[in-house]
């Protein structure tokens, strides 16, 4: 019954998740905020106090800043985009009749359901530059000589953690589209037959765009989640070395761990503000969709 | 297409990208676990062994026996759980809310529980840390509890209004009509339908709870540890123990591993049904 004259229930409904929320959310956005015009380092206790934008005028001026910027930016498009390339490919597979489908479907969603920490831990085991299965399995196909310490290399540091939130993300994305591809209805794909169209007619004609809003949902989902991701980073490199795998949320997050809240503050208020700007186009889209 | 061909082609565009796909996905994982039942000898020796000559489960004893690792399994487990029925409670009246009633401010309140997950991590782990403090529930199982709950809301009002959208109404006006009022009719008639959903949805906020690390980090103290937390504190002085921590890391995906196969469908549908119609 969707009574327009509901009276006050709605509103009893909504507000316990409403107080959750504005607690722990928008009071500390707000505090957020207010620290990040203030000198609040915590080691420097006694010079805690505003200082109007002075923390915002030296984050601009800070290259490291910038440098973090362009290499979240790298770390979002290669990371989503080939999420979303190889998690299309193992939807597609998946969606294919064969024996043990059901238990690689199941098995797929690992990586999904791990945490990040472990997968962090876990590829730096792998790519070790002395025990690293990786460096082993190279060097047995003759592909290098000798062992390459990936993660100590400035050169190949980066590279090597977007594999690991490339294989981190495939599995969420398989999930979505391949949900979406049963969807799809066979008499689409019937009609194409009889007018003899190819498999890639097909899979452009029919298959992406029935598929768009899951995609466009999906795809913003995952750059806003890889953008803030910390703990893969942080617990394979902590950003290092030389802040060559350093992003926009691990370098707030070494911030607030050297304890200059104000710096990292006014840092963090950029990156939101760069999500939003990101996601307006698509809460919009979306608002269309749900709305209808 | 000869039969030769058409299996050629069906080996190149289906069973190797199939393969590979699943190698890359899979591998890390037949990796840790080889990695946990080495011993010493075997992990740091001259070369990689890719089955154990002498398998050994000491890594997982000495956890257990020497680390204690029982303490933040259980640490995890009450926080995981809590936010999960909070979580919930709150979740399935506010979706309740969202699917039943056209009511004003619906609008600008769904938008706020959406973009209430676009704040970045980092943003919120710096001003609730000083919130924490000041309330004395910093170090505490609640400070978790809450921080969780907020986070998996907005995902689990969206799932669930998903769910409850899909239900008929006719279903409560049957009840209404027969002088139930709404809680009764809520119930008796919804809640039993929406059962696998909240489960479902339970498993989301479960793994999102249990898995969650960097406000886990500066949460909590040597007493209030979660796993996430324990595992990365496994890095000694020494250097990383890695047959420990890799038996740590098998120890804490099971748990989540399985609750997720038994309720993967219910998820992925509610999934798409949030992203799609909503």
């Amino acid at each position: 019954m969707r009574d327009k004259k509901a009276g006050i229930w709605p509103y009893l409904l909504v507000a316990p998740a409403l107080l959750v929320v504005a607690a722990v959310v928008f009071v500390p956005v707000g505090n957020a905020v207010l620290m990040s015009f203030q000198s609040y380092d915590l080691r420097r206790p006694f010079a805690i106090g505003f200082i109007g934008a002075g923390n915002y005028s030296a984050v601009f001026k800070d290259t490291l800043f910038w440098q973090s910027v362009l290499r979240t930016v790298i770390w979002v498009v290669f990371g989503v985009g080939f999420q979303f390339v190889f998690g299309f490919c193992l939807a597609l597979l998946l969606n294919r009749d064969f024996k043990g489908r059901g238990a690689a479907r199941s098995v797929s969603l690992i990586p999904w359901v791990t945490p990040g920490v472990l997968i962090g831990l876990m590829w730096r085991w792998i790519y070790d530059g002395s025990y690293g299965v990786l460096n082993d399995i190279l060097m047995k196909i003759g592909i290098i000589e000798n062992p390459v310490p990936f993660l100590a290399r400035q050169d190949t540091v980066f590279p090597a953690v977007i594999v690991t939130i490339i294989w981190q993300g495939i599995p969420f994305f398989a999930l979505m589209l391949l949900a979406g591809l049963q969807g799809v209805p066979a008499e689409l794909y019937e009609a194409a037959d009889i007018d003899g169209a190819n498999v890639f007619g097909k899979f452009f004609h029919i298959t992406v765009p029935s598929l768009q809003n899951t995609i466009y949902v999906t795809t913003l989902l995952r750059i806003i989640w890889v953008a803030n991701s910390v703990d893969v980073i942080y617990n394979m490199t902590g950003g290092g070395p030389a802040y060559a795998s350093q992003t926009l949320s691990v370098y707030v997050f070494n911030k607030a761990n050297a304890l200059n809240l104000g710096y990292a503050s006014a840092m963090s208020i950029l990156l939101t503000l760069m999500l939003l700007l990101a996601a307006v186009p698509y809460l919009k889209t979306l608002f269309k969709i749900r709305e209808g | 297409m000869g039969k030769g061909k058409r299996l050629a082609t069906r080996a190149l565009s289906f069973c190797l990208p199939l393969v590979l796909l699943f190698g890359f996905l899979i591998f890390p994982f037949y990796w840790i676990f080889i990695t946990s039942i080495k011993p010493e000898s075997e992990l740091y020796g001259g070369t990689v062994t890719y089955w154990p000559k002498n398998p050994t489960f000491d890594a997982y004893r000495a956890l257990f026996v020497d680390y204690n690792f029982v303490k933040p399994m259980t640490n995890s487990f009450i926080v995981a759980a809590s936010a999960t029925l909070l979580t919930l409670f709150v979740a399935t009246l506010a979706a309740y809310a969202f699917s039943r009633f056209r009511f004003k401010g619906r609008r600008p309140l769904m938008i706020m529980f959406l973009t209430n997950n676009m704040f970045p991590t980092v943003l919120l782990l710096i001003p609730l840390y000083a919130i924490m403090r000041r309330l004395g529930i910093l170090y505490t199982p609640l400070a978790l509890i809450l921080s969780y709950t907020t986070f998996t809301i907005p995902f689990s009002v969206w799932l669930l209004n998903g769910y409850l959208s899909d239900l008929p109404m006719s279903l409560e006006e049957a009840a209404l009509v027969d002088g139930a009022n709404r809680p009764q009719a809520f119930v008796r008639i919804i809640l039993p339908v929406l059962v696998p959903c909240l489960v479902a949805t339970g498993v989301y906020i479960f793994m999102n709870a249990w898995n969650e690390y960097t406000f886990a980090v500066m949460f909590t103290n040597e007493k209030s540890r979660t796993i996430p937390v324990s595992l990365r504190n496994l890095i000694g002085q020494l250097g990383v123990q890695w047959d420990l921590l890799t038996a740590g890391g098998i120890i804490t995906i099971i748990p989540v591993c399985m609750m997720f196969f038994f309720a993967q469908k219910r998820l992925v549908e509610g999934l798409t049904a949030g992203a799609v119609k909503g």
